[in-house]
Formats: structure tokens, sequence, C-alpha cells
């Protein structure tokens, strides 16, 4: 694995997803260690009535445990965090999270392109972007910001996505550090075990 | 963690408002804020936060659309029907043993959940002998609340949660259909007195045996959100109820132990005894 994405030099990880995200996004955390120390935050776009049992279906797949992410909760190490339906999830000093009823960004909210600013503003370069497929735009602008901060930035290739427009959007947008199949993000879960 | 030109120009803005209009968000939870002034900077034409301290120290009619970035609430009738049926099912018996009823809706925007919350009082034969308190800091979104008049078109996701929070009447029974608009009975404006208050700097003024406050406190920080609870657990009566928003809680804060847990799913909780 290259050494710009080593678990060593990072804090936390942000991914968005969309239309398809549910079946990738499992398969990513599935391949998560249970060493791992990384903080994760992820916004996937839902219908907003459906009460949310995300994290209950990642949870059951993946090592590390998951969580809805509250409203002023400090942010621990090896744990994922899944926005809640209906808020913008953002990252704030504490680190820790803040919830937001702001007006939906590009018809979304959660929206993918909130939480990457606010995550890219506290965690800079220590701080891996990942957006996956989807079938809307949110989430190109936001994994600018991420790039624009110092972190990294990784794109599902579009071929290998259920939806092919948003990983599209997001190459577009700007200098991306990574394209990968999904297997290969699968390696580069799998690979944020602790160090040694 | 990062040290940016904005993150100096960020709490410099909210002191010179502090002095010079006497609003205090110096409180609000930073990354919400920082979302809402780069919409604003760009607005008003800015490409620093300086530049904006510049122009709202200097030109004070430009302060009152600042306000509006600053405060922006969005919201709806019924929003969560599922609070609201609580609201119906659990805490309406309780409340019905008061002989005059007191509630404040905190930071009540421009007035959509008030309205709910009188229409739910009129269908449970509460609302004549009840007063409810709106209060927030933005005049204009207040004036709005007092109109009483919404857009059209929002009308439909109203009526379908006001269907969903139990109804036992037609939405359309209190607002009259014009020009696009829709404009809610003034009847049920008769017990509801609209306030400016500040939940930063102001203190609590009446004893109510409810307190609604949805989506507010996500917006602040810790210490405001403690000094708020705070007003709260003083403003409300022993057993009296707090509704907060459906991700809020009082896990993080100082006065969870003022508060027992009513219907947790609702997020109502109740004042302890003692």
């Amino acid at each position: 694995m290259t050494p710009s994405t080593g678990a060593q030099s990072v804090d936390a990880v942000a991914i968005g997803a969309s239309a398809g995200g549910v079946e990738a996004l499992s398969m990513l955390l599935a391949a998560l260690p249970a060493s791992c120390r990384l903080s994760f935050f992820i916004v996937l776009h839902i219908p907003r009535e459906r009460p949310s049992l995300l994290a209950e279906v990642f949870g059951g797949r993946c090592a590390l445990p998951v969580k809805e992410a509250e409203d002023k909760e400090p942010i621990q190490p090896g744990t994922v965090y899944v926005a809640p339906p209906d808020y913008h999830l953002l990252i704030d000093q504490g680190p820790a999270f803040a919830l937001s009823s702001d007006e939906p960004v590009h018809f979304s909210r959660p929206s993918i392109d909130v939480l990457f600013d606010s995550a890219a503003d506290i965690y800079g370069e220590r701080l891996v972007g990942v957006i996956l497929t989807g079938a809307n735009q949110d989430g190109a602008e936001g994994l600018a910001a991420v790039g624009r901060a110092g972190g990294r930035t990784v794109v599902q290739d579009p071929v290998s996505a259920a939806v092919a427009y948003l990983p599209e959007a997001a190459l577009k947008e700007g200098p991306v550090d990574l394209v990968l199949s999904l297997a290969q993000l699968q390696d580069l879960f799998a690979s944020w075990g602790a160090p040694g | 963690m990062t040290n940016t030109a904005f993150d100096i120009e960020l709490p410099l803005l909210l002191e010179a408002v502090y002095r010079k209009y006497h609003y205090d968000f110096r409180g609000y939870a930073a990354a919400s804020l920082k979302r809402r002034l780069l919409q604003a900077m760009g607005r008003f034409g800015c490409r620093t936060l300086s530049q904006l301290q510049d122009r709202v120290l200097h030109e004070p009619a430009l302060f009152p659309a600042l306000l509006d970035f600053l405060t922006v609430q969005v919201s709806e009738m019924f929003r969560d029907p599922a609070y609201f049926r609580a609201l119906r099912e659990k805490v309406v018996p309780l409340l019905r043993t008061y002989p005059s009823l007191k509630i404040w809706v905190a930071g009540c925007s421009t007035g959509e959940e008030v309205y709910s919350l009188a229409i739910l009082l009129q269908e449970e034969g509460l609302l004549e002998r009840s007063l409810i308190y709106a209060t927030d800091i933005n005049a204009s979104a207040l004036e709005r609340a007092q109109a009483g008049i919404y857009e059209a078109a929002r009308i439909s996701g109203f009526t379908d949660n006001h269907r969903k929070s139990g109804a036992r009447s037609s939405l359309s029974d209190y607002y009259t259909a014009a020009y696009g608009k829709a404009v809610f009975d003034k009847s049920l404006k008769t017990n509801i007195v609209f306030a400016d208050h500040s939940l930063s700097t102001d203190s609590a003024f009446s004893e109510v045996q409810f307190v609604s406050c949805r989506n507010v406190l996500i917006y602040f920080d810790r210490a405001l959100q403690d000094r708020v609870l705070g007003l709260f657990r003083d403003s409300l009566c022993r057993k009296g109820f707090l509704g907060l928003g459906a991700k809020e809680s009082l896990r993080f804060s100082a006065h969870s132990y003022a508060f027992s847990d009513f219907s947790p799913t609702d997020k109502i909780f109740q004042k302890e005894g003692s």
C-alpha cells in the first residue's frame, strides 16, 4: 500500500456515498481490521422518513464499533460513526460532532459536502476523504476541500461503482490522489491496522 | 488542528457583533457558524471575515441581513410527527391536570412549531387555558411567526406530518389559502405571546409546565447548552416537561441529573421532583 495512505499519518477517514452505497460500504467496513485506530465518519444518502438502521446494518459486519453520531459527542479512535437521517453531520473543535438542521445541500441532508468541509477544517492533512458510488454531485466539492486542506483524496473508480455519477463528479472537481476499484479499496481499508 | 486566518477572525467578528449590537453568538458551535458566515461573505461580496466585520461595524443597516444568516432556522409544521404523537398521548394527559398551562417554545424562529403546538392543544381542548410563550432573538423571524403566513407549497408536507401526529381534525380547518399563501387563523394566536428573548444572555421569565426547544441546542457549544438547559430547569415547574429535537440529548450536559427520561425515543424529558 502507498505510504501516503498509511494509518500512521492519519487520524480520520470521511466517507460519502449515495445510490449503491450500502453494499459498497458493507464490503469496505467488513475489511477493517479490529486493531484499526482511525475514526470513520460516514454520510450515506437515505430517505429521511426511514428510521436509520445503518449502524445496525454495518455493525454486524465490522470489527469496529459502529454507531450513529450524536451532537457534541467526543470523537473516539477505532470507531465508525454514521450521520443520523435528516441532519447534517459536522466535525467541530474537540474534535467532537455537531449536528445541524440547516437547509439541504444539493438536495441532501445529511450532505457529504458539509461533513467533508468541516472535517477538512479540523483534521487538515490527517484526514482521508473517500467518495464512493452515487447518483448526486453532493460530495464532489467536499472532497476537493479535503485535498486543499492537505488531506488524502480517494475516489471509487467509476467503472467499478454501482452508479458512476458521483465518482465522476469528484474526479472532475479536482485532483484526486487515488482512484481505486472496490477490491482495491478493500485492500486499502484492510491495511489500516495498528502499526507494528 | 489548523489555525487559519478564518479561525482567528471568527471570534473577533462575534465579539464585535456582541459589543456593537448586543447579540451574543460567542457560544455558538463554530462548524455551523462557519458555513453560514461563508454564505454571508458570498452574499455581501466580502473576501474575508475581516472585511465582513468592517462592514458590519460601520454599516448598521447590514446587520439585520447578517442576523438572518446567523439565525436561519429551517422548520416545518409537525416536524417529526412521532414527537407530537407522544405529546398527545403521553404528555397531554398530565398537562390536563393543571388548571392553567404555560408553555415555552424557545427559539421559535418563524413559528411553524408554535402553530403546531397551538393546533394540537386546540384539538385536545387545552388551548383555551394555555398561554404559549414563543421566543426568538431574530425580530424579523418573530414578525413572520406572528403573521402566521406560510407558502401554500409547504402545506401538503405540513398536512402529511399533522395526520401522522394523530390529528383529531384536518389542518385545513386552521388556515385560509389565498394567492399562494396559507394564512393561519387569528384565533390560534389569542393565547400566544411572541417575544424577543436571547437564550445566550436573558434569564428565565416565567414558570412553565412545558418547554419545547427543538433543533436549537445543536447550534450551541457545550457551555451555552449548559446555560440554556439551566434556564429550562429554572423555568420548569416540578415534574414539568422538556421536549428536544430528535437527535438532541442531555447526555453530555451538566444538567442531565436535573431531568429524567420520560419518553426517551421521542426526546421528552421530565424535571426531577425534589
